[in-house]
This record gives C-alpha cells, structure tokens and sequence, in this order.
C-alpha cells in the first residue's frame, strides 16, 4: 500500500479531525506510515472543516492529497467540492441521514450510509464518525478492525474504555454499507 | 533506546523537543501557522517550574530570549513569518552580542501578511542575514516530524556550541501535520560552560558584560572577525544534507523540507519511467551544502539539475552559485500557500529529460 489517501470533511464540531486522527492511529498500530494533515485558520464550529490521511509502506511525500482514494463526507458543500479530488475508481462515502447528494462522476463507487442514524440509535451522535470509518476499514482494507480496536485502547485515556463497545459497535454498522 | 512511535503535531513536537534539550525559558507571541509551540509551552512549563511567558508582541519577545540567553539559560521562541520579521532587530543584537538562542519559523505565504498556508518564501531573510550588520544564523530544514524533534535537541547543542542564534525553518506543513516520533530515552545534551553569562558577579573580580554595541571602529572591526571566524569554522565543520541516486542520476534534485518529501516519491515515479533521478536534500541552508553540489555538477553522468521551493525561486540562487555554470539549472515553484504535486514535478522532470529550454 502506497501513499493511500483519505479525506474526511463536514462541519466543524462534527468530530472530522478526531475521525481522521483515529483512522492514523489504527494503521500505525500496523506498522505503517501515515500522516495527517487538517485544514486549518479562520475556521469556527459550524464552519467546514477537513483533514487529509495518508497510509503508505513507505515514507510519506506530501501529506496534502491531490488525487484520494477515499472521501468522507458530513455535509452537502464538501460533497460537491471533494468529489472533483478522487481518483478514478475512488469511492466517496455520504452521511445519508444528514444530506442528499446525487455524484456526477460515473467513474466511483458511491455508498449512502445513515451514519447519523445510526449514532442516533446507538445513543452518541460521536460514533456518526465511527461508523464511517467501520465502512472505510471494511471497504478498503487500509486498516482492520483489531488494529482499530486497539488503537483505541492506546489513545482514550482509561476512564473512556468504557466507550470502546460502543465505538466498536458503530463500527460493525457502519462496515455493512461497504460495497 | 528509541521508544515507540506516538502520534504528534509538528509544532508540540518542537516544543517537546525544546522541553528534552533541557529549555526552560519560553517567549513568544501567537500566530498561525505556530501557535501549538507556545500551546504546548503553556501548558508543560508550569508543570515543571520553567519560564512562560506570552508576551505582548513579538519585539519584546525576542527580546526577552536576549535577556534569558544573556543569563546563561537555555531560551526558545518561535513564529511564523511576519512575526519573524518583528523579531529580526533582536536576532540582530543576538548575533552581535554572541549569545545562544533557538528561533523557531514556521513560514507561511508573504509578503506582508499574506496567507496562513505553507511557504518557504522566507529562505533569504533566514539564510542572507534579515536583521542588520554582517552576521549569520545557522538555519536547519527539517523535512519531517522526527526530525523536528531530532534537529530542534541538535539546534540547542549547536547555538551553546558556537553562541548563536540557530533558526529551525519548518513551514505550515510540517507544524500542522501529524506524524509518527520515537522519542529517545535519554537526549544527547552537549553541556558548554558559559563563563560569560551575567548570573551576578559572584567571586569574579570584573562583572561581566553583554554587549552588541562597539562605538570604536578598530574594536568593532576586530569583533566582526572574531565573528567572520567563527562562522569560517561552522562553514567547514558543521554542513549537513541528505544525498541519493547520485552516482547514476541525470537528473539531480534539490529541494529542502516539503519540496524535498514530495520530490521523493516523484524520483519513485521518474525510475519506473526509466529516468534516473537523483537528490541533494540540504539539512542545514547556512551553512549551504555547496561542495557536494558542485561535486555532482562536474559528474558526467549528471545533465542537469531541477531546484523546487515553495517561492519563486531563492535557494536556487545558492544552488546556481555552487554549479558554477557546470550543468543547467532548472526551477519550478509554487507560491501562495500552494504545495506541488507529484505530477507537476515528474512533467517538469520528463521536460527536461526531452531536452527542455532552461
């Protein structure tokens, strides 16, 4: 696996920056290269926000993606402005319970998923996030579900263990809208 | 004993590193794209009885970092462009008052003040003085987490060495990305005595003085060699980069930090082509790696040479010099706060390669 890249996006506040953090720390976990790079400067909650993965074997070049494999989107304007940064045969991933979108490229896989939805069930809108990331492990493989696991157990501090089921849970959910 | 590798933002890494070179005096004044340095200053010196202090612009800043050096201490600050710019008085003083001190720039897009995105359009002011009067800073690239963590413990040790300021030139980038470190157990800290410092007179029979003015000429210009000497020294021993591909290359790159990381895999792209491509990374930008470069221009494998910077071309002019008019050097760069990509730099590549105008 080469310089392969994720970028998530939506709103600020909707947990973009740790959902790209989490996803670094669980291909880590597995030995590999990886950076993350946020979009940053005069951006508030509420406003956009992004943040670029990459996932190599080898050294990482730039950790600004110009042709990614994976985007994640939270909200209609990032959508419309990160389809244009896939590459052909990349695959874009919507919260569907939050946003319509309708891609106009022919050359992607496009997955729907109520990733809203189904934080809402599970009783923490954080795991809307989780969920996507359950479907990008699943989708693409750039990281498994142990080495996310416990990725988790190194980062949350103790006293949020308590909080891996759950998270683990949205993750299950979320891998079932893989394609 | 390297510990295993953690997560991090370049900028926390900075600190942290300040932190494990044994800094305990911090001053500085926020901007973006630096802002986690001073974050992270906030936060760890008060557990540990050190000195923070947010002071209320960048000139008193550096001045504070004179005052803290003059004491003998080991003292950083650091900013971003315009707030280099602010600070460039007092590394002035610094240089003349030879005392040891570690400037942080985490450039952005100028001039003036411009955007937050990464730049290196900052190369001359680091390397070409920036402040007034013939004097020089050691500046250091690095192109990646770890070694903003393993220069930055270096730039402590180097600006003891020599008593002077030594400039970490990171960019936007490289402070706002996260990437894996590995931390060392134990930090390689060079301690040098400072005789000098003004920590009260003590037992001594004079008090000691620092100083950058010199009102008489002969005393003043004897100063200036004293300085010119030392930097003579620094010049022959202290020049670092990374060199590849070399001996078979036709092309060679040079690019420092980003430009450096991005042209890497590009040399990746250009091989599978069946174009070899070769690179000098310099480390530090003064001293400039110039020998090896113009050892490389008189090798006959190597047709040309390819500068990428984030500016409009300001290394290359340190790169031109040292070819000498062996080999054709040729410039592509990006301003505004816009990165190259990949495929920008392997077009430039393949043009030369089919024999393109200089």
């Amino acid at each position: 696996m080469i310089d392969f890249s994720v970028i998530l996006a939506g709103f600020g506040g909707q947990g973009i920056l740790s959902a790209g953090k989490m996803a670094a720390e669980a291909a880590l976990f597995e030995g590999k290269e990886v950076s993350w790079f946020p979009s940053y400067g005069p951006e508030m909650r509420g406003g956009t926000a992004n943040c670029s993965v990459v996932i190599s074997d080898e050294p990482i070049g730039s950790p600004v993606i110009n042709d990614a494999d994976v985007v994640i989107c939270l909200n209609q304007p990032s959508a419309e402005k990160f389809e244009a940064s896939l590459k052909p045969g990349g695959v874009l991933v919507i919260d569907s319970s939050l946003f319509k979108f309708a891609p106009t490229r022919t050359d992607i896989t496009f997955i729907e998923m109520p990733a809203s939805d189904i934080a809402t069930e599970l009783g923490n809108m954080a795991f809307a996030t989780i969920s996507m990331l359950g479907c990008l492990s699943k989708q693409t493989g750039c990281f498994s579900r142990a080495s996310f696991e416990s990725a988790l157990y190194e980062v949350l501090p103790e006293r949020r263990h308590k909080l891996i089921p759950g998270n683990l849970n949205a993750f299950d959910k979320g891998a079932e809208y893989a394609k | 004993m390297a510990q295993k590798r953690v997560l991090m933002k370049g900028n926390e890494v900075i600190a942290e590193a300040a932190l494990r070179a044994g800094c305990r005096n911090y001053f500085g004044y926020p901007i973006t794209p630096q802002t986690e340095v001073m974050h992270y200053m906030a936060k760890k010196m008060v557990q540990i009885g050190g000195n923070f202090v947010q002071a209320e612009s960048e000139v008193s800043a550096i001045n504070m970092v004179y005052g803290a050096a003059a004491a003998g201490a080991r003292v950083l600050t650091s900013s971003s462009s315009p707030g280099i710019s602010l600070k460039q008085e007092g590394i002035s003083y610094i240089a003349g008052a030879e005392l040891p001190a570690v400037v942080v720039n985490i450039v952005r897009a100028g001039p003036g003040l411009g955007g937050i995105q990464p730049a290196q359009g900052d190369y001359f002011q680091a390397t070409k003085g920036g402040g007034h009067g013939d004097y020089r800073n050691i500046v250091i690239a690095p192109a990646s987490v770890q070694e903003l963590y393993e220069l930055t413990v270096e730039a402590f040790n180097l600006a003891d060495k020599y008593r002077m300021c030594v400039m970490i030139l990171g960019d936007g980038t490289l402070g706002q990305m996260m990437e894996p470190v590995a931390f060392r157990d134990v930090e390689p800290i060079e301690v040098y005595e400072k005789p000098w410092a003004c920590t009260g007179r003590g037992e001594r029979k004079e008090h000691n003085t620092v100083t950058s003015i010199y009102i008489d000429p002969d005393v003043l210009e004897a100063k200036n060699r004293e300085l010119q000497d030392k930097y003579a020294v620094i010049e022959k021993d202290e020049v670092r980069y990374e060199a590849y591909g070399l001996e078979d290359a036709e092309i060679v790159i040079t690019a420092f930090s980003t430009c450096s990381r991005i042209s890497k895999n590009v040399i990746r792209q250009a091989a599978e082509m069946g174009i070899k491509v070769g690179m000098i990374r310099p480390i530090t930008l003064w001293p400039f790696p110039s020998k090896i470069i113009s050892d490389t221009a008189a090798m006959p494998n190597v047709k040309a040479f390819l500068d990428v910077e984030l500016n409009a071309g300001q290394m290359i002019e340190d790169v031109r010099l040292a070819v000498n008019g062996q080999k054709p050097v040729y410039f592509h760069g990006r301003m505004g706060g816009n990165l190259p990509t990949q495929k920008e730099i392997l077009d430039k590549i393949i043009e030369i390669h089919n024999g393109g105008n200089n």
